[in-house]
């Protein structure tokens, strides 16, 4: 889609002033993840995938019962026969995904990531990722984008969809790579697991010239103090805190890796190999098992020693509560990123 | 070609595949013989009246799909698709053994015939309403056959797509249950309520049929009626049958699941076989 169609989707975030003292309410949007004044871009993932059905026939779309809450509403309503309602049944939803599969069709499946991954493991493992069937399975509300606590925090996805076989991972930051990866897996002839961001989901990547390339770490930024190696929304919040550390003559470099599995090892160990720099990977997911654990891996067995943080959920039932309120709480805000660089330099 | 379904009796067909089953049986000193032995007259009715498929040709679009959601009952299906001319009658000695394209628990990327991965049970009947959906977007008049076992009616994810599939009227899916009412620890029926069976089938929006799945004349009726029931329903058979049929000392055995056979009793149970051969 061209940035002149995004842009027209897209429209300014302007957070509600909270007085000081006041208790933020819990029903926050995705918007609220970014910085005020950012632009936001409606419903990527569906418009995209509207897009490509023009001319692809073998896309197909299934939910179980959350096409509004992830953005698959907007295929279900240009398309509507090629859109399956399959009701609150996470596992027929996914293995009939994988029949529709077999019969040759591409289908995309959504619901929230916590259900993807806790209650559909065996269907999508033996199903889909057994017999490598292009199944798409995107999935919103990933890591801590709701404040509902652990029913709706998907904060351990990545480390449960890691150990499957054959499966590729995607933790897009923004709208703009929304865009672009729906584009890149239907194109994948295997399955995938695809983190969502729904609803006004903010442009960070376009004022990068950002192109995503499915299975390709790349530097948005270089720096010669702090390599922050990040994925999903993180990213946008480590270049917020890039800017701000700027201020405080901390240069850092931003290495995004939207792609989890299989992950760009050659590229992570060229950039943490350039010397003198802290490492930190930065995830909105707990930090057992996901993109800080896969990094360590990667470097200690290609031998590169460097100093390692990690920025990312603790390995706990987190909260219920506003967003922008746990997000400070948990590290994760562009403050707490800063203030925790600031700590280890 | 397509199968050719005249010919040779059915009772011939079945007496096949039990003999197939048990020298596959007798490969590996063990093994599910007294599912294959029971379902074997389900198996010959499916391979050798109701489906039609192409033996040289497994992948060809128009067959009818056959999803096996049981895999342990591969050597079953194994024992059919040989008499069918689908696999090779040579590879009989290869069952379970290292680089055999005939695996214990039947897999998908391993066998010609195979259509899906097993063994994982309450999957197979989700799958079938995924290709039933996908066969009509594509108007192919196909049938979707899956067949499950009734302890496979205890996961919950059978009833989603039992539920999925009124849902979606798929009258071009037929589910096919082996009722020998034996799981892994014992009695289907006194493990999870599973009666009345077809009533619930039925209370769920389904075409239910109940027969005696080693009564031929029975299954043959049972697949014409459900092949040709005009509701736009899809359609069930719940096909009764006896672990071990056909082979009375094993039948007496009293815990079936995975029969033990001595060594010395493969050889008694074919030479019983093959003194009621079928014209």
């Amino acid at each position: 889609m061209s940035s002149q169609e995004l842009s027209r989707r897209s429209s300014k975030y302007t957070a509600r002033t909270v007085p000081k003292g006041e208790k933020l309410a819990t029903s926050a949007m995705i918007a609220s993840l970014d910085s005020e004044g950012r632009e936001t871009i409606s419903a990527p993932f569906g418009h995209a995938l509207v897009d490509l059905a023009k001319d692809r026939e073998d896309i197909v779309g299934l939910t179980a019962d959350l096409s509004k809450y992830t953005d698959l509403h907007v295929f279900a309503k240009a398309y509507p026969d090629r859109f399956y309602q399959m009701g609150m049944a996470e596992a027929v939803m996914i293995s009939a995904a994988a029949g529709l599969a077999r019969e040759g069709f591409t289908p995309f499946a959504t619901t929230y990531a916590v259900f993807a991954s806790r209650r559909a493991y065996d269907f999508i493992i033996m199903a889909i990722a057994e017999e490598n069937l292009p199944v798409k399975i995107v999935c919103a509300l990933p890591g801590l984008t709701t404040g509902y606590g652990p029913s709706h925090q998907a904060t351990e996805d990545l480390a449960i969809m890691r150990g499957m076989p054959n499966l590729t991972i995607i933790d897009p930051c923004d709208a703009v790579e929304i865009d672009h990866a729906t584009r890149a897996i239907a194109d994948h002839p295997g399955p995938v697991y695809m983190r969502l961001l729904r609803g006004q989901v903010p442009n960070v990547l376009g004022e990068y010239g950002y192109q995503f390339k499915l299975g390709k770490a790349q530097m948005l930024r270089d720096g010669k103090d702090v390599l922050f190696v990040s994925s999903g929304f993180m990213t946008m919040r480590v270049l917020d805190a890039a800017k701000q550390l700027q201020k405080d003559g901390i240069d850092c470099g931003v290495l995004h890796v939207p792609t989890i599995k299989p992950l760009d090892v050659q590229t992570i160990v060229d950039e943490a190999s350039k010397g003198g720099r802290l490492v930190v990977t930065a995830e909105n997911h707990s930090v057992t098992g996901g993109l800080g654990e896969a990094v360590a891996a990667t470097l200690m067995r290609a031998g590169v020693h460097v100093p390692f943080k990690q920025i990312g959920l603790p390995d706990a039932f987190l909260d219920a509560g506003a967003l922008p309120t746990l997000h400070d709480q948990y590290g994760i805000s562009v403050d707490a990123v800063t203030a925790s660089v600031k700590a280890w330099i | 070609m397509e199968i050719d379904h005249s010919n040779v009796s059915l009772a011939r067909r079945a007496w096949a595949i039990r003999r197939n089953a048990l020298l596959m049986g007798e490969v590996q000193g063990q093994g599910y013989i007294g599912q294959a032995l029971g379902v074997a007259d389900v198996l010959a009715v499916s391979y050798f009246h109701a489906l039609s498929y192409r033996p040289d040709e497994p992948e060809w679009e128009g067959r009818d799909r056959f999803y096996l959601s049981i895999g342990h009952y591969a050597i079953a299906l194994y024992a059919a698709m040989i008499e069918a001319g689908i696999l090779p009658e040579d590879e009989i000695g290869t069952y379970g053994m290292d680089d055999s394209r005939m695996p214990m628990s039947g897999m998908a990327a391993y066998t010609p015939g195979m259509e899906i991965t097993g063994g994982s049970l309450g999957h197979g009947l989700g799958i079938a309403v995924g290709a039933a959906l996908g066969l009509k977007r594509k108007k192919n008049p196909a049938f979707i056959y899956n067949m499950l076992s009734d302890g496979e009616l205890g996961e919950g994810s059978t009833w989603e797509a039992v539920m999925s599939a009124v849902q979606w009227k798929l009258d071009n899916l037929i589910a096919i249950v082996d009722f020998n009412n034996q799981q892994a620890d014992g009695p289907t029926t006194q493990a999870l309520a599973q009666v009345p069976e077809a009533a619930k089938w039925t209370a769920f929006g389904w075409f239910a049929q109940s027969v005696d799945g080693n009564d031929l004349d029975a299954v043959v009726a049972a697949f014409d009626t459900a092949r040709h029931h005009d509701g736009d329903q899809p359609r069930v058979i719940i096909c009764n049958t006896k672990m071990c049929k056909g082979i009375p000392f094993l039948e007496d055995r009293e815990i079936t699941h995975f029969v033990r056979v001595e060594p010395d009793e493969w050889t008694k149970a074919l030479g019983i076989l093959d003194e009621e051969k079928p014209q």
